[in-house]
């Protein structure tokens, strides 16, 4: 198989509420190879979105260590991190998390200013990208102004500004419809293949079943099981019925 | 393509202090309904500060200058200098100024906690998310700390004209209520940069998927 792009090792992480610590993460280990579509599954409250801060380098973890491209991201600078961040990962959000002052473009180029383009370089790169998902006549629209589906390409298209190696997804398709949830999914796995990124998704969405290279499941903070995609094949027959 | 910084982990670039600018400039303008509310809490907490010391240079003018004998008989609030009503009056509206402004700047800040944690996500430095706050603040507040500080002149100038008439150009404090307009306006765009700066620099150090979380 290729190359591990990111690993978690016992990772483990608590939130103190008051006198109550809830074990979000209770040991975590994790191998994702670069360039697989890898979805997290699990009920609500089983970890998901934990993992997804842990290993997209947006929150510590309490215990164990998460390693991307083979550095421990604990050992990290705060300046390495925003680096990190910015070069090497690609985040989209359930809720698009888009800014609102800001158009599709300058919203897609955003991550290259804090990558130091020049504003042809971005505006040139940023258009492309939009176009890649479809978003060439909406350039200078608002978010408001945008359809929730369209929002999330716009979302998209800014996961990729900066060439990333890894596409964080946090349930890009739970605030979509059916149709429009799964032109999101195809787009995604299209850029995947194109790409060669490699994407991690949370998901409760089975759509997202026929396009994983792999399905992680969690349970109550830990791997439960993983499944290939032979084995997920069979399955989304059972489900769908083709 | 995708590979190209295989391996290596960088150092994250500073970015240009004109970028801030523009970025601060640009979101204070969209945002123009939201910036009005919280610039209006500025307006009017420089308007009462500037009304009130204002009009208290102006009536003391006339007291202390030219004017003051036909004025004597008005009685004991009329003695040079401040009065203790008046330094009363002063303190208080500074307090309302001090609490007003920062809790505008404050809740103003605080809606926006998704937002700073996005630009963290997006590779954005913490003291880069500072600097566009503080900024933002500052020109926000220097502006409605100037209009507030010249409704704040006129109200006085008008409450004035009516008190004493048109005595009040005998002697007019001009030096003083030009410092005071400028002094209201320079405190106006300090107290929303102090009051900006606390939850943005929070804001800055919370791990992006904390200050993503944050619900108003
Ligand atoms: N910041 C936090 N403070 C306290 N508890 C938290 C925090 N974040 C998550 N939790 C708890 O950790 C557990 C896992 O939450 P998480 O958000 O990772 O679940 P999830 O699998 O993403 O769920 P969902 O499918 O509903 O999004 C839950 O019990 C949740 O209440
Ligand atoms: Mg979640």
């Amino acid at each position: 198989m290729a190359e591990v792009i990111v690993k978690t090792d016992q990772v483990v992480k608590e939130y103190r509420m008051g006198n109550n610590v809830v074990k979000a993460l209770n040991g975590v280990n994790l191998e994702i190879y670069q360039g697989e579509y890898l979805s997290l599954m699990g009920p609500s409250g089983s970890g998901k979105s934990t993992l997804f801060n842990m290993i997209g380098a947006l929150d510590r973890p309490t215990k164990g260590s998460v390693f991307i491209d083979g550095q421990n991201t604990s050992g990290l600078t705060t300046s390495q991190i925003a680096w990190l961040r910015c070069h090497k990962i690609g985040y989209i959000f359930q809720s698009y998390n888009l800014l609102h002052v800001m158009t599709a473009l300058e919203n897609v180029t955003l991550p290259m200013i804090f990558a130091g383009l020049s504003v042809k370089e971005r505006n040139k790169k940023g258009e492309e990208l939009l176009e890649l998902v479809g978003l060439d006549d909406r350039i200078y629209h608002l978010p408001d102004e945008l359809s929730g589906g369209q929002r999330q390409r716009v979302a998209v298209a800014r996961a990729l500004a900066n060439d990333p190696n890894i596409v964080l997804a946090d349930e890009p398709t739970a605030n979509l419809d059916m149709i429009i949830g799964r032109e999101i999914i195809t787009l995604i796995k299209r850029l995947n293949q194109e790409k060669n990124v490699t994407v991690i998704s949370a998901t409760h969405d089975l759509k997202m079943l026929d396009v994983s290279d792999r399905i992680v499941d969690i349970r109550d903070g830990v791997v439960e099981r993983i499944r290939n995609r032979d084995e997920i094949e069979l399955e989304v027959g059972e489900v769908t019925g083709h | 393509m995708a590979n190209q910084n295989r391996g290596t982990i960088g150092q994250q670039i500073e970015l240009p202090f004109s970028e801030s600018v523009r970025i601060s400039y640009q979101s204070l303008m969209l945002r123009f309904g939201r910036s009005i509310i919280t610039t209006a809490g500025i307006t009017l907490g420089i308007a009462f500060l500037v009304f009130v010391v204002i009009s208290n240079e102006i009536s003391t003018s006339i007291v202390g200058g030219s004017a003051s004998e036909q004025l004597m008989d008005l009685g004991e609030e009329q003695e040079t200098g401040i009065s203790t009503k008046d330094k009363w009056l002063i303190i208080m509206s500074l307090i309302v100024c001090v609490v007003g402004i920062t809790n505008s700047m404050l809740m103003s800040v605080t809606e926006r906690f998704r937002e700073i944690g996005t630009m963290k996500c997006l590779g954005a430095l913490d003291h880069f998310v500072v600097i566009l706050f503080l900024l933002e603040s500052g020109f926000q507040g220097f502006a409605g700390a100037l209009v507030g500080a010249l409704i704040g002149f006129v109200a006085s100038l008008l409450m004035s004209l009516a008190n004493f008439g048109l005595d009040i150009f005998m002697d007019f404090p001009l030096l003083s209520v030009l410092l005071w307009i400028l002094g209201g306006s320079v405190l106006g765009m300090l107290l929303a940069v102090f009051g900006a700066a606390f939850p943005a620099w929070r804001a800055a150090k919370l791990p992006p998927a904390e200050a993503m979380r944050t619900e108003v």
